[in-house]
């Protein structure tokens, strides 16, 4: 074994009186060809770690979710069974259609995007021209109100539910798609963001805008907004999925069914499965399926905009 | 009116941070004053409220549940923030590296950061179960007792917190992986020439240049851990035996369970100077010690 990949012999060191050349002292000598088989040895064994590591990982983190999948797709005996079965034999849609007999889940979903989308769409309305203020004009009071909207991102938005439920059934605000969208259209985080970029927009552009009599609005929408193309997409990537997952709000602002959305709905078919949470998985499946997609097709755009917020 | 109002170079940026300013207002600086007035009353959402003093912060202080209660949360807040971190870091390190493989992992374990934390919790009830769980069921396949994951109250904690972090550590990583990359490679080069040992360089180097993005990491998962909600109410309820039971729950249950508004009112305010006490010291504490580039 050593043999195969010991290098070509190496000089021999001869410093013996007695001809070097006649010596029979073995061409490879332990002293040199050990390193190189250890150093060899080591890399064989990093690589071996690492895909085990690797696979470790995959197990880990997709685990939970095939095990989803495939309990979704199996019948109750199936998931019960011991050892588990890690496959299944025929694809079964049983629990799909159990789980949309026992929850209207059109009407959640229809909710679900009504209040995501509104979201998205308060939510621009509102920050653009807030962070394109605080970004090009200067004003009495600027940083003071700056200062505000930046500490309104340290408030736990869980901590103030209560006072806003209250707040709420005064208003007659209770069970409407608008009381879940509302509190989040003046996302803190999004003026900041946006300000950020709007900031770095060169000022001779604006200048040129203004010679041709352009409007603010103007300014805005043909040269602030296609700047900030990739700004813009980062928040709103991050309030879709934010919205579309959140389950606090819709749980704790609504009393009956009439706003609640997907998330709220899906823990529901929890009562229904007695023995194995074979239509719970796949009630599940409803709400994981189209996050992961999005997530599957922009996942390089998802993962810089999650993790930009993190580097300053 | 409005057109006048846009056209006033003066007052126009006024206009335009109104409505913000005016949402925030309502929804986050209005309520915290309407919570510590809530939390002097007592008000079940329906009758008259009525003022009661002090008199819910003095039940709560001498509820025994309460001091559990507030343990609870502490010890979920620092088994979950240091697991984080200490994962975040070795995956970040692990990940560190160009190349097809590196990139598929990244994605992989970033991918639970994006589902629902409600679609996490009811797959992890399920493989937690006690008795057909898959847990469970590997456990005893390797010849070792099972675990009562979601119903030894000894237990359920951990058990929510390894539900956390197993959904945001793959972020975490992340974050610590592009604070790495943008370290100045002349730092390491230096270091070579100087036959620094690998745990020196990442004594030395390392650990100084990403700690603005580490201690950046430890407030906000600090922060979030006091906000644990769809994990407790999905997968345990506060139980067993009220060992989930957190500050954010007791907040949920009292108030909309018990209809006790003013006594959840004072709970939330107890969370929330919590919260601010650990934000400010942590801020004293840090302000010195972390390297800033």
């Amino acid at each position: 074994m050593t043999t195969t990949i010991a290098p070509p012999a190496p000089p021999t060191a001869s410093g013996s009186p007695h001809g070097a050349a006649a010596s029979p002292v073995p061409p490879t000598t332990p002293s040199t060809a050990a390193p190189k088989i250890a150093a060899l040895l080591g890399k064989v064994v990093r690589i071996f770690a690492r895909i085990i590591v690797s696979i470790l990982l995959v197990l880990v983190f997709a685990g939970p979710f095939y095990w989803m999948v495939l309990t979704a797709f199996q019948t109750a005996s199936e998931a019960l069974s011991i050892p588990p079965q890690f496959w299944v034999d025929a694809v079964r849609w049983d629990n799909f259609i159990a789980a949309f007999d026992r929850v209207n889940f059109g009407h959640f979903a229809l909710n679900s995007v009504i209040v995501t989308g509104g979201t998205l769409l308060g939510q621009f309305l509102i920050i653009v021209p807030a962070a394109y203020a605080f970004a090009r004009f200067q004003f009495k009071g600027r940083d003071v109100l700056f200062g505000v909207v930046l500490a309104t991102m340290m408030i736990p938005g869980q901590l103030i539910f209560l006072p806003v439920f209250a707040m709420y059934a005064k208003m007659g605000l209770l069970n409407t798609h608008l009381s879940l969208i509302l509190p989040f259209i003046a996302s803190g985080f999004g003026i900041f963001l946006l300000r950020q970029t709007f900031m770095r927009v060169p000022d001779s552009l604006i200048e040129a805008a203004r010679l041709d009599h352009a409007s603010e609005f103007t300014i805005i929408r043909r040269i602030m907004l296609p700047l900030a193309k990739p700004t813009i997409v980062t928040i709103g990537l991050i309030t879709f999925i934010g919205t579309w997952n959140n389950y606090f709000f819709p749980l704790v602002w609504t009393t009956t069914d009439a706003a609640r959305t997907l998330p709220v709905a899906v823990p529901r078919l929890e009562a229904l499965d007695e023995i194995a949470p074979t239509i719970v998985m796949a009630g599940n499946m409803l709400l994981v399926v189209p996050i992961l997609i999005v997530f599957l097709l922009a996942r390089r755009h998802i993962i810089s905009a999650f993790t930009y917020t993190g580097v300053k | 009116m409005k057109n006048a109002l846009l056209r006033d170079r003066r007052l126009l940026p006024y206009a335009l941070i109104a409505p913000a300013l005016v949402i925030l207002a309502v929804f986050y600086l209005y309520p915290i004053g309407y919570n510590a007035v809530l939390s002097v009353f007592s008000w079940d959402l329906r009758g008259p409220m009525k003022f009661v003093g002090f008199g819910n912060f003095a039940e709560l202080f001498t509820d025994p549940d309460f001091g559990k209660v507030i343990q609870n949360t502490l010890v979920y807040m620092g088994m979950e923030v240091s697991l984080v971190m200490i994962f975040g870091l070795i995956l970040a390190l692990f990940l560190n590296r160009q190349g097809w493989l590196s990139e598929f992992l990244q994605g992989v374990s970033f991918a639970p950061n994006v589902i629902a934390l409600v679609s996490v919790s009811l797959i992890f009830v399920w493989l937690m179960d006690d008795d057909i769980g898959l847990f469970n069921q590997i456990l005893s396949a390797v010849g070792l007792e099972p675990v009562g994951w979601l119903s030894d109250p000894q237990v359920a904690l951990f058990s929510l917190v390894l539900v956390s972090v197993w959904k945001s550590v793959g972020l975490n990583a992340l974050i610590i992986l592009s604070a790495l990359q943008s370290i100045p490679r002349y730092l390491f080069e230096a270091a070579d020439l100087d036959n620094a040992s690998a745990w020196t360089r990442f004594r030395r180097i390392t650990i100084p240049m990403i700690s603005p993005t580490l201690f950046f990491l430890v407030l906000v998962n600090v922060i979030g851990s006091f906000q644990a909600f769809d994990t407790i109410n999905v997968m345990t309820q506060g139980g067993p035996q009220s060992s989930t039971n957190t500050l954010i729950f007791s907040v949920y249950r009292e108030g909309f369970e018990y209809y006790r508004v003013g006594y959840a009112a004072a709970i939330a305010v107890v969370l929330m100077v919590l919260v601010g006490l650990i934000t400010v010291l942590y801020f004293r504490a840090f302000q010195k010690r972390v390297h800033y580039r």
